[in-house]
Protein backbone atom coordinates (compact mmCIF):
# COMPACT_ATOMS: atom_id res chain seq x y z
CA UNK A 1 0.00 0.00 0.00
CA UNK A 2 2.82 2.28 0.79
CA UNK A 3 4.30 1.65 -2.63
CA UNK A 4 1.23 2.40 -4.29
CA UNK A 5 0.77 5.64 -2.23
CA UNK A 6 4.35 6.48 -3.38
CA UNK A 7 3.97 5.67 -6.42
CA UNK A 8 0.70 7.59 -7.16
CA UNK A 9 2.21 10.62 -5.45
CA UNK A 10 5.28 10.57 -7.65
CA UNK A 11 2.72 10.26 -10.67
CA UNK A 12 1.13 13.51 -9.43
CA UNK A 13 4.03 15.66 -8.92
CA UNK A 14 5.55 14.51 -12.34
CA UNK A 15 2.10 15.44 -13.76
CA UNK A 16 1.07 18.73 -12.02
CA UNK A 17 3.00 21.04 -14.02
CA UNK A 18 0.08 19.84 -17.32
CA UNK A 19 -3.33 19.98 -15.04
CA UNK A 20 -2.47 21.93 -11.45
CA UNK A 21 -2.70 26.10 -11.26
CA UNK A 22 0.41 27.98 -11.78
CA UNK A 23 -0.09 29.06 -8.09
CA UNK A 24 0.38 25.36 -6.85
CA UNK A 25 2.92 24.99 -9.02
CA UNK A 26 5.15 27.46 -7.31
CA UNK A 27 4.04 26.74 -4.10
CA UNK A 28 5.35 22.53 -4.65
CA UNK A 29 9.21 23.95 -5.47
CA UNK A 30 10.60 25.47 -2.00
CA UNK A 31 8.63 21.95 -0.98
CA UNK A 32 11.00 20.11 -2.83
CA UNK A 33 13.84 22.67 -1.55
CA UNK A 34 12.91 21.63 2.15
CA UNK A 35 12.36 18.22 1.21
CA UNK A 36 16.12 17.91 0.47
CA UNK A 37 17.34 20.40 3.58
CA UNK A 38 15.04 17.81 5.83
CA UNK A 39 16.68 14.66 4.41
CA UNK A 40 19.92 15.92 5.51
CA UNK A 41 18.47 16.98 8.58
CA UNK A 42 16.81 14.26 9.28
CA UNK A 43 20.34 12.17 9.01
CA UNK A 44 21.09 13.99 11.99
CA UNK A 45 17.82 13.91 13.96
CA UNK A 46 16.05 10.96 13.16
CA UNK A 47 19.12 8.46 11.81
CA UNK A 48 21.99 9.54 14.51
CA UNK A 49 20.06 11.37 17.42
CA UNK A 50 21.01 14.74 17.32
CA UNK A 51 18.40 17.50 17.19
CA UNK A 52 20.13 20.66 15.54
CA UNK A 53 18.25 24.12 16.45
CA UNK A 54 20.49 26.12 13.77
CA UNK A 55 20.07 24.26 10.78
CA UNK A 56 18.85 27.31 8.97
CA UNK A 57 22.23 28.23 9.02
CA UNK A 58 23.15 26.16 6.20
CA UNK A 59 19.94 27.30 4.11
CA UNK A 60 21.46 30.65 4.26
CA UNK A 61 24.43 29.60 3.36
CA UNK A 62 23.41 27.70 0.11
CA UNK A 63 20.89 31.08 -0.33
CA UNK A 64 23.32 33.42 -0.10
CA UNK A 65 25.99 30.87 -2.38
CA UNK A 66 23.52 31.65 -4.94
CA UNK A 67 23.09 35.20 -4.61
CA UNK A 68 27.22 35.96 -3.96
CA UNK A 69 27.60 33.75 -7.53
CA UNK A 70 24.93 35.03 -9.62
CA UNK A 71 24.70 39.01 -8.29
CA UNK A 72 28.72 39.33 -7.32
CA UNK A 73 30.38 37.05 -9.79
CA UNK A 74 27.92 36.83 -12.65
CA UNK A 75 28.08 32.71 -12.62
CA UNK A 76 24.61 31.48 -13.85
CA UNK A 77 25.12 27.73 -13.90
CA UNK A 78 22.74 26.44 -11.21
CA UNK A 79 24.76 23.39 -11.28
CA UNK A 80 27.92 25.18 -10.54
CA UNK A 81 25.87 27.33 -7.76
CA UNK A 82 25.15 23.96 -6.19
CA UNK A 83 28.15 22.64 -6.26
CA UNK A 84 29.17 25.84 -4.48
CA UNK A 85 26.72 25.90 -1.94
CA UNK A 86 27.99 22.25 -1.42
CA UNK A 87 31.20 23.27 -1.10
CA UNK A 88 30.77 26.19 1.43
CA UNK A 89 28.52 24.10 3.35
CA UNK A 90 31.03 21.42 4.01
CA UNK A 91 34.30 23.88 4.64
CA UNK A 92 31.57 25.54 7.39
CA UNK A 93 30.36 22.30 8.52
CA UNK A 94 33.82 20.43 9.91
CA UNK A 95 34.80 23.28 11.72
CA UNK A 96 31.66 23.82 13.41
CA UNK A 97 30.65 20.21 13.38
CA UNK A 98 34.43 19.26 15.38
CA UNK A 99 32.89 21.45 17.97
CA UNK A 100 29.26 20.68 18.21
CA UNK A 101 29.54 16.43 17.98
CA UNK A 102 31.72 16.86 21.21
CA UNK A 103 28.20 17.62 22.68
CA UNK A 104 24.77 15.89 22.50
CA UNK A 105 21.53 16.35 23.53
CA UNK A 106 20.65 19.79 24.87
CA UNK A 107 24.33 21.04 24.37
CA UNK A 108 24.38 19.72 21.01
CA UNK A 109 20.64 21.97 20.14
CA UNK A 110 22.03 24.90 21.85
CA UNK A 111 25.67 25.13 20.70
CA UNK A 112 24.24 24.75 17.26
CA UNK A 113 21.06 27.16 17.79
CA UNK A 114 24.45 29.31 18.88
CA UNK A 115 25.90 29.65 15.81
CA UNK A 116 23.04 29.76 14.09
CA UNK A 117 22.44 32.70 15.54
CA UNK A 118 25.90 33.77 15.26
CA UNK A 119 25.46 33.72 11.38
CA UNK A 120 22.24 35.55 11.28
CA UNK A 121 23.98 38.26 13.48
CA UNK A 122 26.65 38.20 10.74
CA UNK A 123 24.24 38.66 7.66
CA UNK A 124 22.50 41.23 9.30
CA UNK A 125 25.45 43.47 10.37
CA UNK A 126 28.04 43.20 7.89
CA UNK A 127 26.01 45.30 5.45
CA UNK A 128 28.77 45.91 2.15
CA UNK A 129 29.40 42.10 2.58
CA UNK A 130 25.78 41.15 2.63
CA UNK A 131 23.50 43.50 1.76
CA UNK A 132 21.90 43.53 5.50
CA UNK A 133 18.10 43.07 6.27
CA UNK A 134 17.91 43.55 2.48
CA UNK A 135 19.89 41.04 1.55
CA UNK A 136 21.34 40.24 -1.91
CA UNK A 137 18.99 39.24 -4.99
CA UNK A 138 19.28 35.65 -6.45
CA UNK A 139 19.37 35.95 -10.29
CA UNK A 140 17.50 33.56 -12.71
CA UNK A 141 20.28 30.93 -13.40
CA UNK A 142 21.10 28.80 -16.53
CA UNK A 143 19.21 25.54 -16.05
CA UNK A 144 21.80 22.59 -17.21
CA UNK A 145 23.56 25.64 -19.54
CA UNK A 146 19.96 26.76 -20.83
CA UNK A 147 18.56 30.28 -20.67
CA UNK A 148 14.94 29.98 -21.36
CA UNK A 149 14.70 33.08 -22.43
CA UNK A 150 11.59 33.14 -24.30
CA UNK A 151 9.79 32.02 -21.00
CA UNK A 152 8.80 34.76 -18.23
CA UNK A 153 9.80 34.39 -14.78
CA UNK A 154 6.63 32.16 -13.98
CA UNK A 155 7.06 30.15 -16.68
CA UNK A 156 10.25 29.35 -16.01
CA UNK A 157 9.72 28.81 -12.51
CA UNK A 158 6.32 25.99 -13.28
CA UNK A 159 8.31 24.95 -16.53
CA UNK A 160 11.87 23.48 -16.64
CA UNK A 161 12.48 24.76 -13.20
CA UNK A 162 10.24 22.68 -11.58
CA UNK A 163 11.37 19.51 -13.72
CA UNK A 164 14.97 20.63 -12.48
CA UNK A 165 13.79 21.18 -8.79
CA UNK A 166 11.96 18.00 -8.86
CA UNK A 167 14.73 15.84 -10.41
CA UNK A 168 17.12 17.10 -7.82
CA UNK A 169 15.04 16.18 -4.95
CA UNK A 170 14.97 12.28 -6.38
CA UNK A 171 18.46 12.20 -6.67
CA UNK A 172 18.94 13.77 -3.05
CA UNK A 173 16.40 11.04 -2.14
CA UNK A 174 18.48 8.02 -3.45
CA UNK A 175 21.16 9.13 -2.26
CA UNK A 176 20.27 9.33 1.46
CA UNK A 177 18.72 6.14 0.78
CA UNK A 178 22.02 4.85 0.01
CA UNK A 179 23.32 6.36 3.10
CA UNK A 180 20.57 5.28 6.01
CA UNK A 181 20.50 1.36 4.18
CA UNK A 182 24.46 1.08 4.55
CA UNK A 183 27.24 -0.02 6.92
CA UNK A 184 27.23 3.55 8.31
CA UNK A 185 23.66 4.03 8.03
CA UNK A 186 23.01 1.39 10.60
CA UNK A 187 26.49 2.85 13.11
CA UNK A 188 24.53 6.15 13.03
CA UNK A 189 21.07 4.41 14.64
CA UNK A 190 23.32 2.18 16.97
CA UNK A 191 24.72 5.38 17.79
CA UNK A 192 21.10 6.99 18.58
CA UNK A 193 20.05 4.12 20.35
CA UNK A 194 22.76 3.57 22.37
CA UNK A 195 26.00 5.49 22.23
CA UNK A 196 27.68 4.16 24.74
CA UNK A 197 27.22 0.60 23.95
CA UNK A 198 27.83 1.48 20.31
CA UNK A 199 31.36 2.59 21.23
CA UNK A 200 32.12 -0.84 22.94
CA UNK A 201 31.06 -2.75 19.79
CA UNK A 202 33.57 -0.69 18.16
CA UNK A 203 31.56 2.12 16.36
CA UNK A 204 34.13 5.47 16.21
CA UNK A 205 30.69 7.37 17.89
CA UNK A 206 31.84 10.43 17.38
CA UNK A 207 33.58 10.80 13.73
CA UNK A 208 30.32 9.24 12.60
CA UNK A 209 28.11 12.10 14.39
CA UNK A 210 30.40 14.60 12.66
CA UNK A 211 30.31 12.80 9.33
CA UNK A 212 26.35 12.99 9.71
CA UNK A 213 26.71 16.72 10.72
CA UNK A 214 28.66 17.40 7.37
CA UNK A 215 26.24 15.62 5.10
CA UNK A 216 23.29 17.17 6.87
CA UNK A 217 24.63 20.51 6.38
CA UNK A 218 25.55 19.43 2.44
CA UNK A 219 21.97 18.98 2.05
CA UNK A 220 21.06 21.96 3.80
CA UNK A 221 23.05 24.24 1.31
CA UNK A 222 22.18 22.59 -1.70
CA UNK A 223 18.47 22.98 -0.52
CA UNK A 224 18.73 26.53 0.21
CA UNK A 225 20.26 27.06 -2.94
CA UNK A 226 17.33 25.76 -4.99
CA UNK A 227 14.97 27.65 -2.48
CA UNK A 228 16.22 31.12 -3.19
CA UNK A 229 15.76 30.65 -6.83
CA UNK A 230 11.73 30.86 -7.02
CA UNK A 231 12.33 33.57 -4.13
CA UNK A 232 15.07 35.45 -5.91
CA UNK A 233 17.02 36.73 -3.16
CA UNK A 234 19.02 35.50 0.06
CA UNK A 235 18.19 37.24 3.55
CA UNK A 236 19.14 37.33 6.62
CA UNK A 237 15.90 35.95 8.05
CA UNK A 238 16.66 32.25 5.84
CA UNK A 239 19.60 31.95 9.26
CA UNK A 240 16.97 33.39 11.67
CA UNK A 241 16.38 30.75 14.86
CA UNK A 242 12.62 30.60 14.38
CA UNK A 243 13.37 29.34 10.31
CA UNK A 244 15.70 26.17 11.90
CA UNK A 245 12.49 25.93 14.38
CA UNK A 246 10.23 25.68 11.06
CA UNK A 247 12.77 22.92 9.91
CA UNK A 248 12.26 20.80 13.17
CA UNK A 249 8.72 21.24 12.89
CA UNK A 250 8.34 19.62 9.60
CA UNK A 251 10.48 16.64 10.52
CA UNK A 252 7.80 16.09 13.64
CA UNK A 253 4.84 16.83 11.37
CA UNK A 254 5.98 14.73 8.32
CA UNK A 255 7.44 11.67 11.22
CA UNK A 256 11.04 11.82 11.72
CA UNK A 257 11.12 8.18 12.23
CA UNK A 258 10.09 7.55 8.36
CA UNK A 259 12.42 7.72 6.26
CA UNK A 260 9.93 9.90 3.80
CA UNK A 261 8.83 11.77 6.75
CA UNK A 262 10.94 14.81 5.55
CA UNK A 263 9.32 15.14 2.53
CA UNK A 264 5.89 14.53 3.68
CA UNK A 265 6.74 17.38 6.00
CA UNK A 266 8.24 19.67 3.59
CA UNK A 267 5.00 19.30 1.29
CA UNK A 268 1.93 19.39 3.89
CA UNK A 269 3.91 22.19 6.11
CA UNK A 270 4.14 24.99 2.70
CA UNK A 271 0.33 23.94 1.84
CA UNK A 272 -0.81 24.14 5.11
CA UNK A 273 1.20 27.63 6.04
CA UNK A 274 -0.45 29.03 2.34
CA UNK A 275 -3.96 28.01 3.67
CA UNK A 276 -3.69 29.39 7.00
CA UNK A 277 -2.30 32.51 5.84
CA UNK A 278 -4.87 32.76 3.62
CA UNK A 279 -7.55 32.30 6.09
CA UNK A 280 -6.25 34.19 9.25
CA UNK A 281 -2.97 36.90 9.99
CA UNK A 282 -2.90 34.80 13.42
CA UNK A 283 -1.22 31.78 10.98
CA UNK A 284 1.45 31.42 13.88
CA UNK A 285 -1.62 30.83 16.57
CA UNK A 286 -2.67 28.27 14.32
CA UNK A 287 0.72 26.74 13.78
CA UNK A 288 1.43 26.71 17.43
CA UNK A 289 -1.54 24.76 18.14
CA UNK A 290 -1.11 22.38 15.46
CA UNK A 291 2.71 21.94 16.37
CA UNK A 292 1.31 21.03 20.17
CA UNK A 293 -1.38 18.59 18.78
CA UNK A 294 1.21 16.97 16.64
CA UNK A 295 3.43 16.34 19.76
CA UNK A 296 0.65 14.98 22.12
CA UNK A 297 -1.10 13.38 19.76
CA UNK A 298 0.63 12.17 16.53
CA UNK A 299 3.88 11.73 17.75
CA UNK A 300 5.35 9.76 15.07
CA UNK A 301 4.16 12.59 12.94
CA UNK A 302 1.47 12.26 9.55
CA UNK A 303 3.64 9.50 8.25
CA UNK A 304 3.33 7.50 11.99
CA UNK A 305 -0.31 7.28 11.60
CA UNK A 306 0.12 5.13 8.53
CA UNK A 307 2.45 2.50 9.64
CA UNK A 308 0.92 0.32 12.27
CA UNK A 309 4.44 -0.49 14.27
CA UNK A 310 4.57 0.54 17.59
CA UNK A 311 6.44 3.44 17.83
CA UNK A 312 10.61 3.09 18.17
CA UNK A 313 10.79 4.49 21.96
CA UNK A 314 7.94 2.78 23.12
CA UNK B 1 54.14 -14.54 26.37
CA UNK B 2 51.40 -13.51 28.50
CA UNK B 3 48.42 -11.44 26.24
CA UNK B 4 47.44 -9.22 29.21
CA UNK B 5 49.40 -8.19 32.10
CA UNK B 6 48.98 -5.64 34.85
CA UNK B 7 51.88 -4.80 36.98
CA UNK B 8 51.87 -3.44 40.54
CA UNK B 9 48.30 -1.04 39.47
CA UNK B 10 47.08 1.01 42.20
CA UNK B 11 44.25 2.78 41.83
CA UNK B 12 43.10 5.69 44.28
CA UNK B 13 40.09 7.72 44.08
CA UNK B 14 40.95 10.86 46.06
CA UNK B 15 42.40 9.31 49.48
CA UNK B 16 40.53 5.64 49.30
CA UNK B 17 42.69 2.94 48.11
CA UNK B 18 40.77 1.08 45.84
CA UNK B 19 43.26 -1.19 44.14
CA UNK B 20 46.71 -1.51 46.13
CA UNK B 21 49.42 -2.98 43.91
CA UNK B 22 47.34 -5.65 42.10
CA UNK B 23 49.78 -7.72 39.79
CA UNK B 24 48.08 -10.08 36.81
CA UNK B 25 49.46 -11.83 33.73
CA UNK B 26 46.72 -13.53 31.63
CA UNK B 27 47.45 -16.75 29.16
CA UNK B 28 45.63 -17.62 26.16
CA UNK B 29 43.27 -20.86 26.87
CA UNK B 30 42.28 -19.27 30.35
CA UNK B 31 38.67 -18.97 32.32
CA UNK B 32 39.76 -16.36 34.72
CA UNK B 33 37.14 -15.31 37.44
CA UNK B 34 37.44 -12.24 39.86
CA UNK B 35 35.44 -12.63 43.15
CA UNK B 36 35.68 -11.17 46.25
CA UNK B 37 33.11 -8.76 48.73
CA UNK B 38 31.68 -5.56 47.75
CA UNK B 39 33.87 -2.92 47.54
CA UNK B 40 37.11 -5.15 47.16
CA UNK B 41 37.88 -3.63 43.48
CA UNK B 42 36.77 -5.88 41.33
CA UNK B 43 35.22 -3.41 38.95
CA UNK B 44 37.96 -0.69 39.18
CA UNK B 45 40.33 -3.92 38.06
CA UNK B 46 37.93 -4.61 35.24
CA UNK B 47 37.99 -0.87 34.12
CA UNK B 48 41.59 -0.77 34.65
CA UNK B 49 42.09 -3.89 32.44
CA UNK B 50 40.30 -2.13 29.75
CA UNK B 51 42.10 0.99 30.12
CA UNK B 52 38.89 2.95 31.02
CA UNK B 53 40.35 4.04 33.91
CA UNK B 54 44.12 5.21 33.80
CA UNK B 55 45.95 3.60 37.18
CA UNK B 56 47.80 5.72 39.04
CA UNK B 57 50.34 3.83 39.21
CA UNK B 58 51.81 0.68 37.25
CA UNK B 59 50.49 -0.50 34.08
CA UNK B 60 48.56 -2.63 32.09
CA UNK B 61 49.24 -3.79 28.86
CA UNK B 62 47.57 -6.14 26.20
CA UNK B 63 49.95 -7.56 23.96
CA UNK B 64 52.92 -4.92 24.87
CA UNK B 65 50.27 -2.02 24.09
CA UNK B 66 49.68 0.25 27.60
CA UNK B 67 45.89 0.04 27.43
CA UNK B 68 45.40 3.42 29.48
CA UNK B 69 42.82 5.81 27.94
CA UNK B 70 42.94 3.25 24.20
CA UNK B 71 38.74 3.46 24.41
CA UNK B 72 36.88 0.92 23.24
CA UNK B 73 37.07 1.68 20.06
CA UNK B 74 40.68 0.96 19.93
CA UNK B 75 40.82 -1.53 22.44
CA UNK B 76 38.27 -3.70 20.14
CA UNK B 77 40.62 -3.68 16.88
CA UNK B 78 43.10 -4.93 18.98
CA UNK B 79 41.39 -7.71 20.18
CA UNK B 80 40.01 -7.36 23.74
CA UNK B 81 36.14 -6.71 24.47
CA UNK B 82 34.18 -6.28 27.25
CA UNK B 83 30.81 -6.57 28.33
CA UNK B 84 29.17 -4.70 31.16
CA UNK B 85 27.26 -5.54 34.20
CA UNK B 86 23.99 -4.39 33.30
CA UNK B 87 22.27 -5.11 30.18
CA UNK B 88 23.23 -3.05 27.37
CA UNK B 89 21.15 -3.28 24.13
CA UNK B 90 20.06 -1.19 20.82
CA UNK B 91 16.18 -1.15 21.67
CA UNK B 92 14.95 -0.40 18.03
CA UNK B 93 17.85 -2.51 15.90
CA UNK B 94 16.63 -6.01 15.40
CA UNK B 95 18.81 -8.84 16.43
CA UNK B 96 20.55 -9.01 13.24
CA UNK B 97 21.24 -5.34 13.19
CA UNK B 98 22.66 -5.57 16.70
CA UNK B 99 25.02 -8.36 15.50
CA UNK B 100 26.03 -6.73 12.47
CA UNK B 101 27.20 -3.40 14.27
CA UNK B 102 29.69 -5.06 15.47
CA UNK B 103 30.99 -7.20 12.38
CA UNK B 104 30.64 -4.06 10.37
CA UNK B 105 32.96 -2.17 12.66
CA UNK B 106 35.46 -4.94 13.00
CA UNK B 107 35.46 -5.39 9.73
CA UNK B 108 35.90 -1.35 9.05
CA UNK B 109 33.06 -1.07 6.78
CA UNK B 110 31.96 1.20 9.04
CA UNK B 111 32.62 4.87 7.24
CA UNK B 112 31.02 2.98 3.82
CA UNK B 113 28.73 5.73 2.96
CA UNK B 114 26.99 4.29 -0.19
CA UNK B 115 27.86 0.75 -0.01
CA UNK B 116 24.40 -1.78 0.58
CA UNK B 117 24.13 -3.64 3.82
CA UNK B 118 21.01 -5.28 2.83
CA UNK B 119 23.54 -7.00 0.06
CA UNK B 120 26.37 -7.87 1.98
CA UNK B 121 26.34 -11.68 2.29
CA UNK B 122 29.88 -12.18 4.56
CA UNK B 123 28.35 -10.07 7.11
CA UNK B 124 25.02 -11.76 7.40
CA UNK B 125 26.31 -15.07 7.16
CA UNK B 126 28.47 -14.26 9.96
CA UNK B 127 25.16 -12.69 11.68
CA UNK B 128 23.07 -15.86 11.57
CA UNK B 129 25.95 -17.88 12.37
CA UNK B 130 27.02 -15.48 15.83
CA UNK B 131 23.02 -15.72 16.08
CA UNK B 132 22.78 -19.47 15.87
CA UNK B 133 25.73 -20.16 18.69
CA UNK B 134 23.78 -17.72 21.26
CA UNK B 135 20.58 -19.59 20.16
CA UNK B 136 19.26 -16.51 18.75
CA UNK B 137 19.05 -17.87 15.48
CA UNK B 138 14.94 -17.52 14.99
CA UNK B 139 14.82 -14.26 16.60
CA UNK B 140 17.06 -12.32 14.28
CA UNK B 141 14.08 -9.80 12.91
CA UNK B 142 12.76 -8.97 16.76
CA UNK B 143 13.69 -5.75 17.93
CA UNK B 144 15.72 -5.63 20.76
CA UNK B 145 13.81 -4.47 23.13
CA UNK B 146 11.06 -6.91 22.80
CA UNK B 147 13.10 -9.88 23.83
CA UNK B 148 12.92 -11.32 27.49
CA UNK B 149 15.49 -10.06 29.91
CA UNK B 150 17.83 -13.47 29.49
CA UNK B 151 17.66 -12.67 25.47
CA UNK B 152 19.11 -9.62 25.82
CA UNK B 153 22.01 -10.50 28.05
CA UNK B 154 22.57 -13.06 25.71
CA UNK B 155 22.80 -9.97 22.48
CA UNK B 156 24.63 -7.93 24.76
CA UNK B 157 27.12 -10.66 25.14
CA UNK B 158 26.70 -11.78 21.66
CA UNK B 159 27.67 -8.40 20.37
CA UNK B 160 30.94 -7.67 22.37
CA UNK B 161 31.88 -11.95 20.83
CA UNK B 162 31.08 -10.71 17.47
CA UNK B 163 33.82 -8.33 17.54
CA UNK B 164 35.82 -11.54 17.65
CA UNK B 165 38.31 -10.63 20.46
CA UNK B 166 40.94 -12.29 21.84
CA UNK B 167 40.26 -11.55 25.50
CA UNK B 168 36.73 -10.46 26.51
CA UNK B 169 36.24 -9.20 30.15
CA UNK B 170 32.66 -9.82 31.32
CA UNK B 171 31.61 -8.20 34.60
CA UNK B 172 28.65 -10.31 36.13
CA UNK B 173 27.38 -11.92 32.72
CA UNK B 174 24.82 -13.75 34.47
CA UNK B 175 23.88 -10.64 36.97
CA UNK B 176 19.83 -9.96 36.16
CA UNK B 177 19.08 -13.28 35.02
CA UNK B 178 16.93 -15.76 36.77
CA UNK B 179 18.87 -18.56 38.57
CA UNK B 180 17.58 -21.47 36.41
CA UNK B 181 19.15 -19.35 33.37
CA UNK B 182 22.25 -18.93 34.75
CA UNK B 183 23.79 -22.18 33.75
CA UNK B 184 22.12 -22.29 30.53
CA UNK B 185 24.11 -18.79 30.07
CA UNK B 186 27.34 -19.85 30.83
CA UNK B 187 27.45 -23.14 28.81
CA UNK B 188 26.18 -21.12 25.88
CA UNK B 189 28.93 -18.47 26.35
CA UNK B 190 31.92 -20.93 27.30
CA UNK B 191 30.79 -23.05 23.75
CA UNK B 192 30.73 -19.79 21.66
CA UNK B 193 33.91 -18.47 22.93
CA UNK B 194 35.62 -21.81 21.77
CA UNK B 195 33.87 -21.61 18.42
CA UNK B 196 34.60 -18.24 17.97
CA UNK B 197 38.71 -18.76 18.68
CA UNK B 198 38.28 -16.36 21.99
CA UNK B 199 42.03 -17.20 23.43
CA UNK B 200 40.72 -15.92 26.80
CA UNK B 201 37.60 -15.17 29.26
CA UNK B 202 37.88 -13.15 32.42
CA UNK B 203 35.01 -12.67 34.27
CA UNK B 204 33.49 -10.37 37.59
CA UNK B 205 31.31 -12.90 39.05
CA UNK B 206 29.34 -13.34 43.05
CA UNK B 207 27.52 -16.44 41.91
CA UNK B 208 29.78 -19.35 43.15
CA UNK B 209 28.48 -21.80 41.50
CA UNK B 210 29.05 -20.17 38.34
CA UNK B 211 32.30 -19.23 39.53
CA UNK B 212 33.56 -22.81 40.39
CA UNK B 213 31.82 -24.89 37.70
CA UNK B 214 33.56 -23.02 35.23
CA UNK B 215 36.65 -20.89 35.71
CA UNK B 216 40.41 -22.55 35.59
CA UNK B 217 41.70 -19.99 37.46
CA UNK B 218 40.18 -17.77 40.68
CA UNK B 219 41.95 -14.38 41.61
CA UNK B 220 40.28 -13.31 44.82
CA UNK B 221 40.35 -9.95 45.63
CA UNK B 222 40.29 -8.33 49.21
CA UNK B 223 40.54 -4.65 49.83
CA UNK B 224 41.64 -3.88 47.01
CA UNK B 225 44.58 -6.61 46.89
CA UNK B 226 45.23 -10.00 45.42
CA UNK B 227 44.58 -12.32 48.73
CA UNK B 228 44.60 -15.33 46.31
CA UNK B 229 45.33 -16.06 43.09
CA UNK B 230 44.54 -20.18 42.52
CA UNK B 231 42.64 -23.12 40.69
CA UNK B 232 39.21 -23.42 41.53
CA UNK B 233 40.08 -26.76 43.83
CA UNK B 234 42.70 -24.97 45.56
CA UNK B 235 40.44 -22.22 46.87
CA UNK B 236 37.67 -24.55 47.73
CA UNK B 237 40.66 -25.84 50.10
CA UNK B 238 41.49 -22.90 51.72
CA UNK B 239 38.61 -22.32 54.26
CA UNK B 240 40.13 -18.87 55.76
CA UNK B 241 40.07 -18.11 52.30
CA UNK B 242 36.50 -18.93 51.49
CA UNK B 243 35.89 -17.16 55.33
CA UNK B 244 36.89 -13.92 53.92
CA UNK B 245 36.24 -13.54 50.56
CA UNK B 246 33.36 -15.85 49.46
CA UNK B 247 31.44 -16.34 53.30
CA UNK B 248 30.72 -19.11 55.17
CA UNK B 249 27.92 -20.82 53.76
CA UNK B 250 29.19 -21.55 50.30
CA UNK B 251 31.68 -24.19 52.09
CA UNK B 252 28.76 -25.34 53.97
CA UNK B 253 26.94 -25.62 50.39
CA UNK B 254 24.12 -23.07 52.12
CA UNK B 255 23.06 -21.99 48.38
CA UNK B 256 23.78 -18.30 47.72
CA UNK B 257 26.57 -16.97 50.13
CA UNK B 258 25.33 -13.28 50.24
Amino acid sequence: MARTAGGLAALAVLAAPWVAPPYHLTLLLPAFAYGIVLLGLNLLFGTTGLLSFGHALFVALGAYTAAALTTGLGVLHLEAILAAAAGAAALVAVPLGLLCVRYVKIYFGMLTLAFGMLFYSFLYKFYTLTGGDEGIRVLRPLLLGRAFGDLGKVEFLIGPFYYYALALLAVATLVMWRVVRSPFGLCLRAIRENPDKAAAVGVSVRRYRFYAFVIAAVFGAVGGALLAVPTGLADPLLAYWTHSGNLVFMLLLGGFDHFLGPLVGALVFILLQDTVMSLTAYWRFVFGAILAVVVIFFPRGLLGLLDPRAGRSA
Amino acid sequence: MSLLQARDVRMFYGTFCALDGVSLSIEAGQFVSIIGPNGAGKTTLVNVLTGLLAPTSGSVRFKGVDVAGLGPGRLARLGMARSFQLVSVFPALTVGETLAVPIVSRRRHGARLFAALAGDRATWDEVAETAALFGLADKLARPARTLPQGDKKLLDVASAFALRPEVILMDEPTSGVSTSDKHAIMETLVGAAARMGIQAIIQVEHDMDIVFGYSDRIVALHQGRVLADATPDAVRADERLIDTVVGRSYSSGAGRPW
